[in-house]
């Protein structure tokens, strides 16, 4: 069965990566949601970022 | 004095210190301050308000940090008591839920996740959307900064995978019944939309609630998924979905105008399907519409009205009027054109929807002469300079121009305010706004509305005539009828939609070129 129409037949359960009153507007429907605490890789420093997917890539 | 506070490796989302900063300006000793984490674009924000130093040149994107000019030290104890409690209060509301931080913690937390909804900067949406896509998670990327490479590669992966990347810049989707981001609660029916333009698909889906139908499915694309670039990658993946979904009936496409090629493409599965499809190209070719066997639209608000009577298996016609008589709105217009003064000639649309501010001026056209804008139809009519503005206007204040440093004006109205205040003039006769309510928007935008402009016309000699439509249902989080009086009590005339209330303008305008003339 294609993707999208499993998704159409089943509930919707959310991961939240971001602004947690989007987070908030589904709890408030009751549809299951996780807020992820999301904060950008290795502080955010591009040289440092590259070198971490170069050592997962060659894992 | 310029005082600092910086506290290293605590992270907070943009919108919310976006937010903190605008409260804590109001503090009495305050000239200016910035609460944000360490981004660059922060960082010559501070320096642009003359808050910049070596100490926030280096921090990093994970550095929170508080700079404001001050009276004196006491003051800026004040900021940070005030900014510790905003944050403290933040926490408390969102819940002691634990959070993960990766991925694949959160996969563990909730293993049958099939959505993702991601709004993150701009600059780290792409490897973070290739991962969830990569764990067969369907997204929903909210932020904008994504590049047009990035969003190729990610909407192709999806592809490959059978899944939904609705965006970047996707504002708005309805899944399985429920709002995502900037949506509104419509009734479940027989209709699917695929959009690329957020504030578009939301006009559309709650006239088709009001008219009394409903929504199987709403899916947004972001706005440069019908450009050449990007080919109508994800129109053409929810289009597909829709086809084969029972549980729609009538399909609605939206999008400005697409590439040639694309609309090819576009057009050609459209003629492929047995379900009536109706489609607006806002102001694009109709004929190309009607040769693929669809529905062509005039306004959003006329898609609306013919995926209705589609739905109900009635013949569409095309809406063109009012939902009042003839009379009552001619009566409404005379009474009003009659009250102005010789001054008073010019057009002003203050607009939070981008896609409502477009449908108003390609609605207009040149008939009561050129429109300028920051998104014009045209060329000759882009405004240079925003801070004194003249003739006909009409502004998409949720451009980038406007937001730079502060939330979106759906989000945070006070954008829109402060415009009412410097936009607003004697010479003005007619001024026409969007109010969009919906989960993701403001907890009462209608109202700030209506309290700017009672300030507004404190300061006027002259009475301006005040036109606007909601974009709403009743099953909002806002109440739409107490939207409705509270614009109404403060003078204004709340029409049904923006075509409408375009229409209304329209009426107005050359009413009043008529006693000039």
């Amino acid at each position: 069965m294609n993707r999208i129409d499993r998704l159409f037949s089943q509930d919707l359960k959310v991961i939240n990566m971001g602004l947690e009153s989007f987070s908030k507007d589904l709890k408030k429907q009751e549809v299951p949601v996780v807020q992820m605490d999301w904060r950008p890789r290795a502080g955010g420093n591009a040289k440092l970022v590259a070198l971490l997917d170069k050592l997962k890539s060659n894992k | 004095m310029i005082c600092y506070e910086v506290r290293k490796n605590s992270y907070y989302d943009s919108v919310t210190l976006m937010l903190i900063s605008k409260e804590v300006k109001n503090i009495e000793g305050v000239k200016d301050v910035m609460v944000g984490m360490g981004t660059d674009l922060n960082k010559e924000l501070s320096n642009n308000l003359g808050l910049g130093s070596e100490k926030l040149d280096e921090l990093s994107p994970n550095d929170f940090f508080i700079s404001a000019d001050v009276v004196d030290e006491a003051i800026m104890e004040q900021v940070v008591e005030r900014v510790n409690g905003l944050l403290k209060e933040k926490k408390s509301s969102a819940g002691s839920d634990y959070r993960p931080a990766t991925i694949k913690s959160a996969l563990e937390m909730m293993p049958e996740a099939n959505m993702a909804v991601v709004s993150i900067a701009g600059q780290y949406a792409e490897g973070e959307v290739s991962r969830l896509l990569d764990n067969d998670l369907h997204v929903m990327l909210f932020s904008d900064n994504v590049s047009v490479e990035a969003e190729l590669r990610l909407k192709q992966k999806a592809v490959d995978k059978g899944l939904l990347m609705m965006g970047p810049d996707c504002g708005t989707a309805i899944i399985n019944g429920v709002p995502l981001a900037f949506a509104n609660v419509v009734k479940k029916g027989p209709i699917g939309i695929v959009g690329a333009s957020g504030t578009g698909t939301q006009e559309v889906s709650t006239l088709i609630d009001k008219l009394g139908s409903g929504l199987s499915q709403v899916i947004g694309t972001g706005g440069r998924d019908l450009k050449s670039e990007i080919g109508g990658l994800m129109m053409l993946q929810g289009f597909e979905a829709l086809m084969r979904d029972e549980s729609t009936e009538v399909i609605v496409l939206i999008s400005k105008p697409p590439s040639p090629e694309v609309a090819e493409k576009i057009l050609g599965k459209v003629s492929e399907t047995k379900k009536p499809v109706v489609v607006d190209f806002i102001g694009g070719d109709i004929e190309a519409i009607k040769a693929a066997g669809a529905y062509p639209c005039l306004t959003l608000e006329d898609a609306a009205y013919k995926a209705v009577a589609l739905a109900k298996g009635e013949t569409p016609v095309d809406f063109t009027g009012f939902s009042l008589s003839d009379e009552a709105i001619d009566k409404v217009v005379t009474s009003k054109v009659a009250a102005l003064k010789p001054e008073q000639k010019y057009f002003r649309g203050l607009f939070t929807g981008g896609t409502l501010a477009d449908e108003a001026m390609k609605m207009l056209g040149q008939s009561f002469g050129g429109i300028y804008s920051n998104i014009p139809l045209s060329p000759e009519y882009a405004i240079e300079n925003l801070t004194t503005l003249s003739g006909h206007v009409c502004l998409d204040l949720g451009e980038d121009q406007f937001t730079v440093g502060r939330p979106h004006p759906m989000i945070d109205p006070s954008t829109r305010s402060d415009r009412f205040k410097t936009d607003i003039a004697n010479d003005v006769a007619v001024v026409l706004v969007d109010v969009v309510l919906g989960y993701g928007s403001h907890e009462n935008p209608a109202k700030e509305v209506a309290d700017a402009i009672h300030e507004v016309n404190k300061k006027l000699d002259n009475n301006v005539i005040y036109v606007a439509s909601i974009t709403g249902t009743e099953g909002d989080p806002q109440d739409l009828k107490a939207s409705q009086s509270v614009l109404e009590a403060e003078g204004f005339i709340v029409m049904p939609s923006n075509a409408q209330a375009v229409r209304l303008v329209q009426k107005i305008m050359d009413q009043l070129n008529k006693k000039g003339a």
